[in-house]
Order: structure tokens, then C-alpha cells, then sequence
């Protein structure tokens, strides 16, 4: 530990000096560290640590104060509210006296195309990490890496128009087949808006998915990246194949910080506003579980509604809305980061 | 390297190309079959006005034609929606104001609108007018299928529901109508093309629509999508789909409109300047004198023959008197160039040039402002 300190400080100490310009009065190693000078490292060694502390600290208290935001502001519009907070589909704010308003429908259609894209994304961003550490020639990797990365760097209007107008309609055909094929199963039934026009969960999930492909390949891969050679060389040494040593040392090495991507994705596409916004088509009946549904997703309800926070009621019943998104959020990721943490444990 | 700099090169003269183009355009609003009309022009340089952005782009018209004429003078025109656009005006912050809808005396605007004018009546003066279409996406059938108030209450409010329905059969004979879902299209945000909408529905459907008006959809089926954009691209993507569109957008997306049958019967009539145009010229006013307040029921439900019943009218709101006259005579001398010589060619951006009658009575009274 003192070892540690030791070396720490020292480093720190040097690139000071070495930043001060002062190379000619450096005392020989064993006896530099003076009375005054150890001192000094104590106070850096407290400055340092109060630092870490106090961004830990902001960081817990800005979402704590969020989340307080948010109650707080919503908290009169419930107390208006003359419908079922969670289980009504209406969303009427025109009436400030009469405010009617329900998450059903927003917790469906969010949840649903989140988990839609999570489904498509979550082996996609894995086979493309496993590529990229372990298959792909040197010379691949690194053009490769930037191609995805650059994904992560379009703005998300340009994916809602390229789901609308592009990917919506080349995709009607495929999900016309589906409903007709597979309609008997509840979540490929017509929905509430057509199949043709393409505004479905179903095109918004895989814009999703596209959106969020980067953020979960680049975690995974780093995290892929640092499998110790030793347990790679030990497994090839012992006969594993190609496959199998990725099975038995990568993957059990990524796991966690496989799913602690996914979640990074997962947070993205829950909260994932204009793209979503251009791409669903509203619908004017309640959520019927399918992926052919249209509507609101949190998010981008609020910000279709943005421009009229005038009366503070109505806004409340779109805070509130947010409240329901900021629980969401917190809940799923501390599912997640229990499932990880459990599967750690038992490997 | 040497393909790096032609290629940089190239991107510059793409560019300036562009900017050029861009210039270009610019000026060609302000000058499109405009001679700089010869004007006296008084006043304030600097007009500040906010409010409707239905009327945006006639402002900017219209603000390139003063421009022209007046050296040195100019309004800057927020387009920031018309409740901000009643609200600057009645804070003082700008010396008019546009409006999809006129003062509302009972929440004391026209009051507030005295006070801020020192005492003197506030006058509405519809300068633009802008016809909404009737899109539809029917593959195989010819433009412009007839369509009545009753039975366009009928659709959207979900009472028809098929393309072949005996209500739209009756209106088309000689067409042969697919056996095909009708998908309504709304508008899902708060617009003022859904509230004229609705109330043309109220109006010439009566009791065949009976879901009131409002900037909010109401009829209860369909889909919704985001803006005029968001609509008019449904309904060309959509097979089935009918809508209502600020006709600059329809007109862009190259949709099937409908012509309508208006509440006098007669032939259907098919959207186009001088239908539009004939509906305008002859509405009938709610306000006295030069206040003029249009009485939109004698538009919506327009029996003249040939007149397209569906037209969006925007204010401009402006005080009769001006406590300050610097600004009186700016407001007078823009506005009756925004009245005559503004438009010319409007109908290039979506709009319908008034009819000269209507041009008449709006100049006598731009001309009263004082």
C-alpha cells in the first residue's frame, strides 16, 4: 500500500517538476522525500481524494435533485388528474380543469420498441465485437472500429428520416408477411396504425437498433480487449478451438461489461426522442401489445408538446410523464446490474 | 495529393455555386415580377412584428417587396405562432401582430388591444389567405374525386370507412372507387390547419361531423403525424389515405387532391387561384367598418358556385390609431404594399393573392391607420 503511494506520488511529483522546468535539483531517490515535502504529498493525497468524493457526490445528488424536480412539479397534475395515472391510454391536456391523462399507452410503446432494438442490437453488437478482437486481420480492425464508432455520430433527426422515408417503406413488405404469417401470434397482430404507412414500433425498433449498435459494440469490444493472453494461450494450449476459447475465457471475462453496454444502449433507446418522434405514426385507439402499434413514447411525447408549456397543470401531466421515464430507467438498470453481478458470481 | 486539392477545389466551386444559388433565390422573391413599386416612404426605419407562421413565408414576400421600395426600411417578422404573436402585441413589444385567429374579447384581449393602441380600436386585416387541400392516395383514380362537407365529416370522424362507401360513390359517378380501408391522417401537434379544418367541418357537415373544432384533432380514427410535412409524406406513402394539407405541401408532394362540392351543391370545384379566390372575395365581414373580422362561416359554408369553400385566413392585428405616428405611417406604408404590389405571384408559395375586390376594401382600410 505505502508501495503504491510511494509511486504515485513520485510520478506526480515529476511531471510537477517537470512542468516547472527545475530538472537540476533533483534529490537522489531514497532521501527526497524532506518533512515539508511529505506534508505537501499529504494535503495533494487529501485534495485528491475530496475531488473523486465531491464528483461522486454531485453526480448522486444532480439525479437525486432530478428526480425530486420532477416530483415536486408533477405531484399538483396528479392530484388533478380525473383519469387513471397508470393504466388509462388517454393523454388529454387542452383542459386545464379537466386534465385526463394515462402512461399506458407511453409505457407500452417505449418499452416495447426499446426491448424491440435491445433484441436486434444485443447479438449484432456482439458478433461484431467478437469480429473485431478476435477475427478480424489487424489491418481491418482499426477502419472497421471508426465505421461503427461513426454511427454513434449521426444525429438522431437523420435516423428518424431515414426510418420514415427510406428503411418504413423497403420495410412494408417484410412486415406485411409477418403479420400475415406469424398475425396469430398476439405481438405481430395488426396494430393501431396501418402497416403501410410504415410508422410502427417495428421500423422504430430497428432505428433504434442502428442507433444504438455503436455504443453497445465499442463497450463490449474494449471490455473483449483486455481478456488476460494468459487465459486466451492457456485455452488454445489446451486444444480449444477458435470457438471455444472464445467461449470459455472471453465471453465469461466480458459478460458483465457486455450488459453493462447493453444497458448504456438500452438507457439511449428508452430515452431516444426525435427519431422516435418522426418515425411513429400516432394512433387514435389504445396500445394492443403488437409491434405493428403506433404512438408516443415518453420522450417524444413530451417533446412533441414542448412548445406548449404555457399553463403549469398541463406541463405537470408531461413532467409526470417524465417521472414514469426517469423510474423506468433506474428500475431496468438496476435490474441489469444485478443479473450481472449474479452471473459473475456463479462463474 | 493532387486528387486531394482538385477535389478540394471542387468542393469550392460547389460552394460558391451554391451560395450563388442561394443569393439568387433571395432576390428573386423580392423581385419576381415586381418592379420596385414607387412608394412614399415614411415612418420608423425598423418595424418589429411576430406571430402566425402560416403566413411566414408571404411575410418574407412581402417584407422583400418593401424592402425594394424602401430603401432602408424593413420589418422583422418572427414567425413564432400566433398566441405569441397576440401576446407581443398586446405587451407593445411589436407594432403588429399575425394571427391564424382573431382577438379573443372574451379572455379581454380586444380590451388589452385598446389599452395598448392609447385607447383606440384594434383592427384585424386579413392580408393572407391560404387554401387547405384535400390529399388522398388512391392508386388508379383519376385527381380530383368529388367530395361534400357531409360526407368529408363522414370520413373523418369514422363513420365511412371504405373507399367504395355509397356516401362517396353517389359524388363520383363514372369512377370506379377500390374496395379500400380509408386511413385518416391528422395532424398530431396543436396546429391551426386542424382548428380551420374542424371548423369548415362544423360548419358544412353539421351534424355528419359533430366532434367540434379545436387545434387538436378530434375526430377519433386514423393516424396522426407531426407537421404539415409529416402529413402530406404519409399520405404519399400510405395507400388508403386521405388527409387535409396546407396546399404549398400538397403541392410539393405531388398528392391527388379532391375538389369539393360546397354547401350551395353544384359542381365539384377543384382547388385552384381563382376558386379559392372567388370564396374570398365573397366573405362577409364580422367587424365593423375597417375592422375586417371575417365571418369564416360565410366562407366555410360559401353557396357561390365555383368557390372553393376550404381557406385559411391570417390577420395581421394592428391598431387603428398609433400612439406614436413615426410608426403609424411604417405600419400604413407596409401594409399597403403587403396588400397590392405583395401579391403578386403568391400563389408560388401556396397562397391565394386576393381577389380585387377584397384588394379594395383592405387598401381603404390600410389606408385609415393613422
Amino acid at each position: 500500500m505505502t508501495d503504491e503511494n510511494e509511486v504515485m506520488t513520485n510520478t506526480s511529483a515529476d511531471s510537477r517538476k517537470g512542468q516547472g522546468g527545475d530538472p537540476g535539483a533533483e534529490p537522489p531517490a531514497s532521501s527526497w522525500l524532506g518533512q515539508g515535502e511529505a506534508a505537501k504529498h499529504r494535503r495533494a493525497d487529501a485534495l485528491f481524494r475530496w475531488l473523486a468524493t465531491g464528483s461522486g457526490i454531485a453526480v448522486v445528488s444532480a439525479v437525486s435533485l432530478i428526480g425530486v424536480f420532477l416530483l415536486v412539479q408533477a405531484w399538483p397534475s396528479l392530484q388533478a388528474n380525473n383519469a387513471n395515472f397508470l393504466f388509462s391510454s388517454e393523454f388529454d391536456t387542452r383542459d386545464a380543469e379537466n386534465l385526463r391523462f394515462g402512461i399506458r399507452d407511453l409505457l407500452v410503446v417505449t418499452v416495447m420498441s426499446s426491448a424491440f432494438a435491445l433484441v436486434i442490437a444485443m447479438p449484432l453488437a456482439l458478433g461484431i465485437a467478437l469480429f473485431l478482437t478476435q477475427y478480424a486481420p489487424p489491418a481491418v480492425r482499426r477502419p472497421f472500429g471508426y465505421i461503427i464508432d461513426t454511427l454513434a455520430a449521426v444525429p438522431s433527426i437523420v435516423y428518424g428520416l431515414w426510418g420514415i422515408f427510406v428503411l418504413g417503406p423497403f420495410l412494408v413488405p417484410v412486415a406485411l408477411w409477418m403479420n400475415r404469417n406469424l398475425g396469430w401470434i398476439p405481438i405481430f397482430a395488426t396494430g393501431n396504425v396501418s402497416i403501410k404507412g410504415g410508422g410502427t414500433i417495428f421500423t422504430a425498433g430497428i432505428v433504434l437498433a442502428v442507433m444504438i449498435l455503436p455504443i453497445i459494440t465499442s463497450v463490449t469490444r474494449e471490455v473483449f480487449r483486455q481478456t488476460p493472453v494468459k487465459h486466451i494461450e492457456g485455452a488454445l494450449a489446451l486444444g480449444a478451438t477458435r470457438w471455444e476459447m472464445i467461449r470459455t475465457t472471453v465471453l465469461p471475462f466480458g459478460r458483465s461489461g457486455y450488459i453493462a453496454g447493453s444497458m448504456l444502449g438500452l438507457g439511449r433507446a428508452l430515452g431516444e426522442t426525435v427519431a422516435v418522434l418522426v418515425v411513429l405514426r400516432i394512433a387514435s385507439s389504445p396500445a394492443t401489445f403488437s409491434i405493428f402499434d403506433g404512438g408516443y413514447t415518453f420522450a417524444s411525447l413530451i417533446a412533441s408538446a414542448a412548445h406548449e408549456f404555457v399553463h403549469p397543470l398541463p406541463t405537470g401531466a408531461y413532467i409526470a410523464a417524465g417521472l414514469v421515464l426517469f423510474i423506468l430507467t433506474f428500475v431496468v438498470n438496476a435490474i441489469a446490474r444485478t443479473i450481472a453481478n449474479g452471473k459473475m458470481q456463479r462463474l | 495529393m493532387l486528387s486531394t486539392r482538385s477535389m478540394r477545389t471542387a468542393g469550392l466551386v460547389a460552394s460558391v455555386a451554391l451560395l450563388a444559388a442561394a443569393c439568387g433565390s433571395d432576390e428573386n422573391v423580392g423581385q419576381t415580377g415586381v418592379d420596385a413599386p414607387e412608394i412614399d416612404c415614411k415612418g420608423a426605419e425598423t418595424l418589429a412584428a411576430s406571430g402566425s407562421s402560416a403566413q411566414a413565408n408571404a411575410m418574407t414576400r412581402f417584407i422583400n417587396v418593401y424592402q425594394a421600395a424602401c430603401e432602408n426600411h424593413t420589418v422583422n417578422y418572427n414567425s413564432s405562432g400566433s398566441g405569441a404573436g397576440v401576446s407581443d402585441f398586446l405587451a407593445a413589444q411589436t407594432e403588429f401582430g399575425g394571427s391564424d385567429s382573431p382577438l379573443d374579447a372574451e379572455a379581454g384581449e380586444v380590451a388589452d388591444a385598446r389599452e395598448r393602441c392609447g385607447g383606440n380600436d384594434p383592427w384585424h386585416l386579413p392580408a393572407v389567405f391560404g387554401p387547405i387541400a384535400i390529399s388522398y392516395n388512391l392508386e388508379g383514380v383519376q385527381d380530383g374525386i368529388a367530395l361534400d362537407g357531409p360526407t368529408l365529416g363522414k370520413i373523418f370522424s369514422g363513420e365511412v370507412t371504405s373507399w367504395d362507401d355509397p356516401a362517396i360513390a353517389e359524388l363520383n359517378e363514372g369512377v370506379e372507387l377500390p374496395d379500400q380501408d380509408i386511413t385518416v391522417i391528422f395532424r398530431s401537434d396543436e396546429s391551426g390547419t386542424t382548428d380551420n379544418f374542424q371548423q369548415y367541418l362544423q360548419t358544412a357537415a353539421g351534424d355528419d361531423w359533430g366532434q367540434g373544432a379545436g387545434k387538436t384533432f378530434n375526430g377519433g380514427v386514423g393516424e396522426g403525424a407531426k407537421g404539415n410535412e409529416g402529413t402530406a409524406s404519409a399520405v404519399a406513402s400510405t395507400p388508403g389515405a386521405v388527409s387535409y394539407n396546407e396546399w404549398s405541401f400538397a403541392q410539393q408532394r405531388d398528392l391527388q387532391m379532391a375538389s369539393v362540392i360546397n354547401s350551395g351543391g353544384g359542381e365539384p370545384v377543384e382547388l385552384t387561384v381563382e376558386s379559392a379566390g372567388a370564396a374570398i372575395d365573397a366573405a362577409e365581414f364580422a367587424g365593423d367598418g375597417n375592422d375586417l373580422r371575417l365571418d369564416l362561416d360565410s366562407i366555410y359554408g360559401t353557396e357561390t358556385e365555383g368557390a372553393y369553400p376550404l381557406v385559411l385566413a391570417t390577420y395581421e392585428i394592428v391598431c387603428s390609431t398609433y400612439p406614436d405616428t413615426e410608426v403609424a405611417e411604417a405600419v400604413k406604408t407596409f401594409l399597403s404594399v403587403a396588400v397590392t404590389d405583395g401579391q403578386q405571384n403568391l400563389e408560388e408559395h401556396g397562397y391565394i393573392p386576393l381577389p380585387s375586390k377584397f384588394e379594395e376594401r383592405m387598401t381603404t382600410a390600410v389606408e385609415a391607420i393613422s
